[in-house]
């Protein structure tokens, strides 16, 4: 793969916060419409990953490149328009809580410079800032709580407006970090058959941050169905659902120790790793 | 062997870049201009019962003090010079400012501390703004705006407050005392009182976003960040008003 055919390609990206290493040498690339999940300990660098992805934070050295284009030389202003196609949901949802859901949602598509030019005329047809959020804020099945402020929703509910504001903006590079931390089991799996949903209509290149092993395998072998509303185990056939090409990550004190596929993540042997793999039935 | 240097240094240096960011977006397209009114409510009208009363209080306790001091000289009638040249070189400007500084410095330092660590800052520069022309510059502008306006007020109702007194318990005529308050203001002591303000609010806006942009640790961080953005900003206020008023002496 050259570089400008990649989504999201790392070299040798390293970042220290003090003396303490987030990212040690971190190299990787993923393409359009692939899915990474990334598992690792507390701390690992799993959210740092995600920060320097979209140049939140600048590596120490290494080079990052999204969507072709070297980040790490340019500056906040520059970096704006290259966001405006990536939709991150942060570990707590990171709404703003003195606006209402509206709002959250709304703010992307009122602030990115980027995405008010396309908004006036998609298609010809004129589709409102009101009618884009609706539109998104009913994916995630929360199409009623427009006027309600995130202290007035649960935890789930504050997640997934967090995942409608993060793909109101259809952006092309879809970034989940620890999107099932803290929930119940039922909420959680809710969780990742929103983002098997979003994964099924639009086909976006998605990393998934987690420390939830079934996650990763719901994510790599399960698809959304849009006619019954559930979600099924992919077949193997090659089809829509064979593109779906899901890999896995394990970090571990800032370095990527492991990456490849589920079968080669159950077969790993490093101890470290064997903690992510499926211990019994999942 | 100088690493304890380091953090405070850095801190500063951050501090700066900090500030001349804030500066330079003043200057920089977008404007957020709702934000700027709504930070000069929260910072202006709502700091203004306060300050008033304070302000009053102030020029009640200066004339009464001042008088029996006077009254040694015989000079009782001359109260008013006294009391509008500490009022509006002085104790006006920096009592203002302190108080601004523990209400608004610690609002503006809580608001964006929890701001961070509830990763909103991040959100903000993931969705497409830049959080310190967002956040830093309208509490920038507002609070520059605003604190020189307070001061005016507190100054003036400061000798309102000193006037009372002055009547009614030391028994000056009213024209006396606003004659004398009056005389002694000169064009200089306008502009230190109002240079004063100016640069104090910019002092306690910086310091303030200063100190919650850089919040660490939770709502524990919270609560540090609040207290020492009104520590640091309380501190500089006082070393500044020393270096302004040297600063005027030496060139009158």
């Amino acid at each position: 793969m050259t570089p400008d055919s990649s989504v999201v390609r790392f070299e040798e990206v390293s970042l220290h916060f003090g003396a303490t290493p987030a990212l040690d040498g971190v190299s990787f690339e993923m393409g359009a419409g692939e899915t990474r999940i990334l598992f690792g300990a507390a701390g690992s660098g799993k959210t740092t990953l995600l920060k320097v992805a979209m140049g939140l934070i600048q590596p120490d050295s290494g080079r990052v490149f999204l969507f072709g284009q070297d980040i790490t030389r340019l500056s906040e202003r520059q970096m704006f328009d290259l966001r405006a196609r990536v939709g991150i949901l942060f570990q707590e949802g990171g709404l703003f809580d003195s606006l209402t859901v509206e709002e959250n949602v709304a703010y992307p598509l009122l602030h990115q410079r980027a995405l008010q030019e396309p908004l006036a005329h998609t298609n010809g047809a004129t589709r409102t800032v009101a009618d884009r959020v609706q539109e998104s804020l009913n994916f995630v099945e929360l199409g009623q709580t427009l006027e309600k402020y995130p202290s007035e929703l649960s935890g789930g509910m504050r997640r997934r407006v967090g995942i409608a504001r993060a793909l109101v903006s259809a952006p092309a590079l879809l970034l989940y970090d620890s999107p099932t931390a803290g929930l119940d089991p039922i909420t959680a799996n809710h969780i990742v058959a929103l983002i098997l949903k979003e994964r099924e209509e639009r086909n976006t290149a998605t990393i998934v941050v987690t420390h939830r092993y079934l996650d990763g395998h719901l994510i790599a072998n399960f698809r959304y169905n849009p006619s019954s509303g559930t979600v099924d185990r992919a077949s193997r056939a090659p089809g829509k659902a064979g593109r779906v090409t899901t890999k896995f990550f394990v970090m571990r004190e800032g370095r990527l120790v492991f990456q490849g596929s589920e079968a080669e993540l159950q077969a790993a042997t490093d101890p470290y790793v064997r903690k992510f793999q499926r211990h019994g039935s999942a | 062997m100088l690493d304890f240097l380091k953090p405070p240094v850095e801190a500063f240096q951050d501090f700066f870049f900090l500030s001349g960011r804030a500066i330079k977006n003043i200057f920089r397209s977008p404007h957020y201009s709702d934000d700027i009114f709504q930070q000069m409510d929260i910072i202006g009208v709502g700091s203004l019962p306060i300050v008033m009363l304070i302000g009053l209080f102030s020029g009640v306790v200066m004339t009464m003090q001042m008088a029996r001091a006077l009254q040694q000289y015989g000079a009782q009638g001359q109260v008013g010079q006294i009391v509008s040249i500490a009022l509006v070189r002085e104790l006006g400007p920096v009592l203002t400012a302190v108080l601004v500084a523990g209400r608004n410095a610690s609002g503006i330092a809580s608001e964006l501390g929890s701001m961070k660590v509830t990763e909103q800052i991040d959100a903000m520069r993931a969705l497409g703004t830049d959080p310190i022309q967002k956040l830093v510059t309208p509490r920038l502008i507002a609070t520059s705006f605003v604190l020189p306006l307070l001061t005016i007020i507190a100054d003036f109702i400061g000798l309102i407050g000193g006037a009372v007194i002055a009547i009614a318990l030391l028994h000056i005529t009213a024209s006396q005392y606003w004659t004398s308050a009056w005389k002694a203001l000169e064009y200089n002591d306008l502009v230190q009182g109002l240079l004063k303000p100016f640069v104090f609010a910019i002092v306690i806006a910086l310091v303030g976003c200063f100190y919650g942009m850089r919040t660490t640790g939770g709502t524990q961080g919270v609560g540090r960040a609040t207290t020492t953005a009104v520590v640091v900003a309380s501190v500089w206020i006082f070393v500044l008003t020393s270096m302004i008023t040297r600063v005027f002496l030496y060139y009158k």
